[in-house]
């Protein structure tokens, strides 16, 4: 007989551990998504601007990251910020990921979910909460935002607010252009933007 | 330091809580306990205060759910009926006999070989995972070891 205590080594080899709990993460997500005990769930949404993350907290959309976002940082500062308690979970993040692909479809015009503002300053609240009202097909202005809440000379800090919007496409900041028409900026670049403009029909295609 | 998203957790560390489970378990029961013992990680994870051993954090829950499985499975009237007769029958030599060599163990011995056998850990962390002294560590895996030899001809 061989010596058990070698053999106990290889009765169950590294590669096929790795292989077999492949799906644990998935499993375990929507176990946890059932029973309230997942923070934040995660998907990617595939779309005309590219790929896009989500994050849903039981609150409801958290964030939503473009592609070019590294996907290390978002998560690092959801953890710190919101909670560690974070997987990709496909159930929770269903009906967001259905609006999402219903806009970029052009069947849908605006959307129906909650959002947690967890990741927003309270000015940073306001101003989105003022740009949620511009409607799909519809722009407005730096200033024009600035004067609606009460602060026309601001249009910089509603800028600045705008760019860390952390729900993009969602909140429409993209809707907020220059007095002169120009696009301005986009934390997602021009280029989103302007797909997402010419989507809306307010940009010439 | 930070706590990082469990998602890293998860991917980072599956496989080795994977095999001890597959070992300390065996592979019909292997994918719940597992599943057991990464939710529970979850539940557990925002007091973590061992964020830079993360590993053993989670094989300190394997190990616990382990053990756990083994006093549920053999209180049920099926399970009974395969725990082996003192003293241990005898098992062919082979993979097999190895499996049901190990199958035989008792809990606390079979986790305790496990971890330094299959896992390769010291034995003042598999006393810290096993909530014993080193030395109850080191007699667990001697008596586990010690079976094993006499079961398998």
């Amino acid at each position: 007989m061989s010596d058990p205590v070698r053999r106990l080594a290889r009765l169950v080899p590294r590669t096929e551990a790795r292989t077999a709990s492949a799906d644990l993460a998935a499993q375990v997500a929507d176990l946890a998504a059932a029973a309230g005990r997942l923070d934040v769930a995660l998907a990617e949404v595939e779309s005309p601007i590219g790929s896009l993350l989500v994050a849903v907290t039981p609150r409801g959309l958290v964030r939503v990251a473009f592609e070019d976002e590294d996907r290390d940082l978002v998560l690092d500062d959801l953890a710190r910020r919101v909670s560690p308690r974070i997987l990709a979970a496909a159930a929770a993040t269903d009906e967001v990921r259905r609006q999402l692909d219903q806009y970029f479809e052009g069947g849908r015009r605006r959307f129906d979910v909650r959002v947690d503002r967890r990741l927003m300053t309270a000015f940073t609240r306001q101003v989105l909460r003022r740009t949620a009202r511009v409607g799909f097909g519809e722009v407005a202005t730096y200033g024009q935002i600035a004067a609606a809440i009460g602060r026309p000379r601001a249009a910089r800090a509603v800028g600045a607010a705008l760019g860390a919007n952390p729900v993009p496409i969602v909140v429409p900041c993209h809707r907020v252009i220059g007095s002169s028409g120009s696009l301005i900026g986009y934390a997602g670049g021009l280029d989103r933007k302007t797909t997402l403009l010419r989507l809306e029909g307010s940009l010439p295609g | 330091m930070a706590l990082p998203p469990f998602r890293d957790v998860v991917d980072e560390h599956r496989a080795l809580v994977w095999r001890f489970l597959a070992v300390a378990v065996g592979r019909d029961d292997v994918d719940d306990v597992a599943q057991e013992t990464f939710l529970a990680a979850l539940r557990a994870y925002p007091r973590c205060n061992d964020a830079t051993h993360l590993d053993r954090w989670l094989l300190k829950i394997a190990s616990r759910k382990a053990i756990d499985h083994h006093r549920r499975t053999a209180r049920s009237p099926h399970a009974m009926a395969e725990v082996p007769e003192e003293p241990a029958a005898r098992v062919p030599d082979g993979d097999d006999g190895l499996w049901a060599a190990v199958a035989g163990l008792p809990a606390k011995q079979r986790a305790a070989v496990v971890l330094r056998h299959v896992l390769d850990r010291p034995y003042d962390e598999i006393a810290w995972l096993l909530a014993c002294s080193p030395d109850a560590a080191r007699a667990n895996v001697a008596a586990g070891l010690k079976r094993l030899r006499e079961v398998i001809t």
